[in-house]
């Protein structure tokens, strides 16, 4: 007994431990995923974060601990995002013909977005400061972090409502559009880009590289617009 | 690899570097996503290794949002003290943002070459 207690002292000290566990939780919701005839509830974003959440609270590790392992793959999120400009090219042709209706879809996105919002958060009395955590929701973390400290929210829990966002959009997102009869796949990966950002455009990518352009082009376009509007909106509205 | 690897993280450190001067208000991964986007247009073609590099890399997008997801940990209070509002701003705004974006294009998006042939 103490020589297992002894193993798991040294593994919990070592990155290796967590950034094993998260590649495993994200295997099993892949796995569960095919078992649930990819039922949008059984998103393996959802199931590897709940996994790993319940695992951490259960074994008193705290997320300092977790990241020192998860880092590794946290950081490739940059160069992931810098490769979403190879679908990109690759579609120019789409993207340059639909480019002012592209524009314009992407701002009547965005506006609302923080629009619906804000409005929420006021129909539950939610306070400036947690609406404008929820304000920047469907924009890129960094982003979203940086508009909400400047209109006064909580940056840290902003990375979080961001997240939960694009779970939410991509696992829902694809069943919603469908049932709205939007087949276009330009418009269904602009919709997922914008309301999803990062994850809703790997859900796109998913449903071909055409969606996946457009749903990275929205994401890297959606962060632009809110930084510049939101701010213009919230002096207005707040 | 290397080369491709090389690209990738050569144009997200320009990226870094440009917002930090610039002051832009974008991530330095999206202004490195644009500089790559010019370098294909500027070389009229993708690579093959930088293709099934970034290919490998945008296959596993999903699971890169992981590690930043299992930090909701640290906010599980503040968000069960504020489950309602939160809840229902998500669920409603994020839903009606994908349908007036989805529609919007739908509407105003030309027909694609492919539409066209197939009707």
């Amino acid at each position: 007994m103490d020589d297992l207690q002894d193993v798991w002292v040294y593994l919990s000290a070592s990155p290796l431990l967590h950034l094993t566990l998260t590649l495993a939780a994200w295997q099993a919701g892949r796995w569960l995923q095919a078992r649930a005839g990819g039922h949008p509830l059984v998103n393996p974003v959802l199931v590897a974060v709940a996994v790993l959440v319940a695992l951490l609270l259960a074994t008193d590790t705290d997320y300092a601990r977790y990241f020192e392992g998860a880092q590794f793959v946290h950081f490739l999120l940059g160069p992931a995002t810098v490769a979403l400009a190879i679908p990109l090219y690759r579609q120019l042709h789409l993207v340059r013909r639909s480019a002012p209706a592209l524009a314009a879809s992407l701002i009547a996105g965005s506006l609302a977005a923080a629009l619906s919002a804000i409005a929420i958060a006021g129909l539950f009395d939610a306070g400036p400061a947690l609406t404008a955590t929820l304000a920047p929701k469907s924009v890129t973390t960094p982003v979203a972090m940086g508009i909400a400290e400047a209109l006064g929210g909580l940056t840290s829990l902003t990375a979080v409502v961001v997240i939960l966002t694009g779970i939410l959009g991509a696992a829902f997102g694809p069943s919603l559009l469908r049932l709205a009869r939007i087949r276009d796949p330009r418009a269904q990966g602009l919709a997922l880009g914008t309301a999803a950002h990062g994850i809703g455009t790997a859900r796109a990518l998913q449903m071909g590289e055409v969606a996946g352009a457009f749903a990275g082009l929205a994401m890297g376009l959606n962060a632009l617009a809110t930084a510049i509007l939101l701010p213009l909106l919230w002096a207005w509205l707040v | 690899m290397v080369p491709a690897l090389l690209a990738l993280l050569g144009c997200q450190l320009a990226g870094e570097l440009l917002v930090t001067l610039l002051a832009l208000p974008l991530p330095g991964p999206v202004v490195g996503m644009v500089l790559l986007f010019v370098g294909l247009l500027v070389r009229r073609g993708v690579p093959a290794p930088l293709a099934a590099t970034s290919g490998a890399l945008l296959d596993n997008l999903a699971l890169l949002f992981v590690p930043a997801g299992v930090g909701v940990l640290l906010h599980l209070p503040r968000l069960a003290e504020s489950w309602a509002a939160v809840s229902a701003a998500l669920i409603v705004s994020t839903a009606l943002t994908l349908l007036v974006t989805g529609w919007a294009m739908s509407l105003l998006a030309p027909p694609r070459a492919e539409d066209r042939r197939d009707g």
